[in-house]
């Protein structure tokens, strides 16, 4: 079963980097159209670069619950043949994405912009993942800690949702544009929640490891939370559609549940403080290191989120870049983090004299991914004023390639930036790559 | 759990029928037509509708009624591949279903909502076109 386990892992670190090498493309035609515009022009590359990252997080977080059940809490997993037809349908079905895209065949739909059939094999996995899961839990575990919720939960939304953002295919849906990009943006809400569950359970599961303490993964604070992010996951996903004219009780709804995530926020402030003087016992340890700084990217992107569920901001900032420091914020600066983190604890769990050799590097490569991170996404929260300005606040707005102009200088260090988190990126993963590899042999 | 099935159950059906539902005729066939080729060349990864897509190029919600702009304007782009845009080789008859898709997203409603009516509550009352 740790094959299969490492191989999901691998792929997800191959992933990460070529995600990464993607997005740095991108970067540069966002500033140089002319780049590569032949051969990969931006409708494709960017799929490319949104795909292979999502592939990331869905690769290693998986890997990761399939490594924790059967080599951590020591449960016998239901189904050696599921997983490996699990891990197969997800290789055939990333191949079939790339050639998707490589020849133009797409269906364009924003996060999914590979041909739709290509949603079977994948939905199949799912399901694969979900009875093995099933299968296996509730049969070894009694009293779940909050973290078997988490996994449950993700696998289970993940599997309808995934089939809701395929239900623009059916005429009812498509022949109404309103109805359509609201369901559609409804499911990519609802997915990021799924996948958030997926890691969010990998955090609390490596919090509860790392301080040794099971009570971590307990208590009526700990599933308080849990059943927050569940009512978000299902109710809150409007903020990314308040512009569109539906039926204002869709909006009312999500506004009050976003609000609740001021309780996480606050809860955060007080327990980063608590957990102050723990920090230096742990110094040593990247999983730590790493899980504290997405304490801190938390803090930062949850303020965002806060701010712009704010119907009277959400306003001026949807359709900005402060948008996408929102969505980038989240999915490099928490769920990168986290993932990042559980796979050093299993790296160093099984290898970790290999990994010891590239100990000086690992921690260059931290500090260039995190600053390189933060002057990234100031850079697309300046962008994001200025379009916004222009959109808003401007008698007799300029062109679109006027305003575009305007935005370049923030683009240009948005793009150094972009390189620094790349570099931070290989120095981190590339050291894990090896080890995993020498390891799974 | 199975309670809150239920209601999500519930909840979905709401918002796939009254809470997604607006004044907007159904899109006509040559519509589809261009929406499925607007889908096909995946123009989201550059152009928006509402804010939502990608930001390379400009939103197309609007793009019809705009000043200065309508459908002359955008068939003119279509095949231009100046600047950002590849260049595509749309037929007369893909160039008139394209047009006419945009055209009857932007029958909608309104993006940017200028008009829309905010409150100290933090609460927005966006403008409707067809109503």
């Amino acid at each position: 079963m740790k094959k299969i386990s490492f191989t999901f892992l691998i792929l997800g670190l191959l992933a990460l980097i070529v995600g990464a090498i993607f997005g740095t493309l991108a970067g540069i035609q966002y500033i140089k159209p002319d780049f590569l515009k032949e051969v990969i022009a931006f409708n494709k590359m960017r799929p490319f670069h949104v795909s292979t990252v999502i592939g990331w997080i869905i690769l290693c977080a998986t890997g990761g619950i399939y490594y924790y059940l059967t080599n951590v809490l020591n449960l016998k997993l239901f189904s050696k043949k599921l997983a490996g037809a699990h891990l197969i349908l997800f290789i055939l079905s990333a191949v079939a994405i790339y050639v998707s895209f490589a020849t133009g065949k797409m269906g364009g739909r924003e996060y999914f912009a590979y041909a739709p059939l290509i949603s079977v094999p994948i939905l199949i996995g799912w399901i694969l993942f979900g009875i093995n899961y099933f299968k296996t839990v509730p049969k070894q575990v009694k009293g779940w800690p909050v973290y078997l919720w988490m996994w449950g939960t993700g696998i289970a939304f993940m599997i309808y949702h995934i089939g809701e953002t395929n239900l623009w295919m059916i005429p009812y849906f498509r022949e109404n544009f309103i109805r359509d990009i609201t369901v559609q943006w409804k499911s990519y809400g609802s997915l990021a929640g799924c996948w958030n569950m997926l890691v969010y359970g990998t955090a609390i599961f490596l919090m509860s490891k790392i301080k040794n303490d099971d009570n971590v993964g307990r208590g009526r604070k700990t599933f308080f939370f849990y059943f927050l992010g569940l009512f978000n996951l299902m109710l809150g996903w409007a903020h990314h559609t308040y512009i569109i004219p539906n039926q204002p009780w869709i909006r009312i709804l999500s506004y009050g549940a976003s609000m609740t995530e001021w309780i996480i926020f606050i809860s955060i402030i007080i327990d980063w403080k608590k957990s102050l003087s723990a920090e230096k016992k742990e110094l040593n340890s990247m999983s730590y290191k790493f899980l504290m700084a997405t304490d801190f990217w938390v803090f930062f992107n949850l303020i965002i989120a806060l701010l712009i569920s704010i119907p009277y901001i959400n306003l001026f900032t949807h359709g900005t870049h402060i948008t996408v420091a929102h969505s980038m914020g989240t999915t490099i600066g928490i769920n990168t983090t986290i993932l990042l983190a559980s796979l050093f604890y299993i790296v160093n769990k099984e290898g970790k004299e290999l990994l010891d050799k590239y100990r000086k590097i690992i921690k260059l490569g931290f500090w260039f991914f995190n600053i390189s991170l933060g002057v990234f996404l100031i850079c697309l929260l300046l962008g994001g004023v200025e379009k916004s300005i222009w959109m808003y606040f401007t008698d007799e707005p300029s062109s679109f390639g006027q305003m575009q102009d305007k935005i370049q200088p923030y683009m240009y260090v948005f793009l150094a930036a972009g390189f620094g988190l790349l570099a931070g990126i290989l120095m981190v993963a590339v050291p894990m790559l090896n080890v995993l590899m020498k390891k799974s042999k | 759990m199975i309670s809150l099935v239920i209601m999500f159950v519930i909840y979905n059906t709401v918002v796939y029928t009254q809470g997604t539902s607006n004044e907007t005729p159904k899109m006509s066939e040559q519509a589809i037509k261009g929406e499925q080729l607007y889908q096909e060349n995946n123009c989201t990864a550059c152009h928006q509708f509402y804010g939502l897509g990608g930001y390379l190029g400009p939103d197309l919600t609007n793009v019809i009624s705009q000043k200065n702009k309508g459908p002359a304007y955008v068939k003119a782009f279509l095949n231009s591949g100046i600047k950002t845009m590849p260049k595509f080789n749309f037929t007369e008859e893909e160039k008139d279903a394209l047009t006419q898709f945009l055209t009857e997203v932007d029958q909608t409603g309104y993006y940017p909502n200028k008009d829309a009516e905010t409150s100290a509550s933090g609460w927005v009352g966006i403008k409707y076109k067809n109503r």
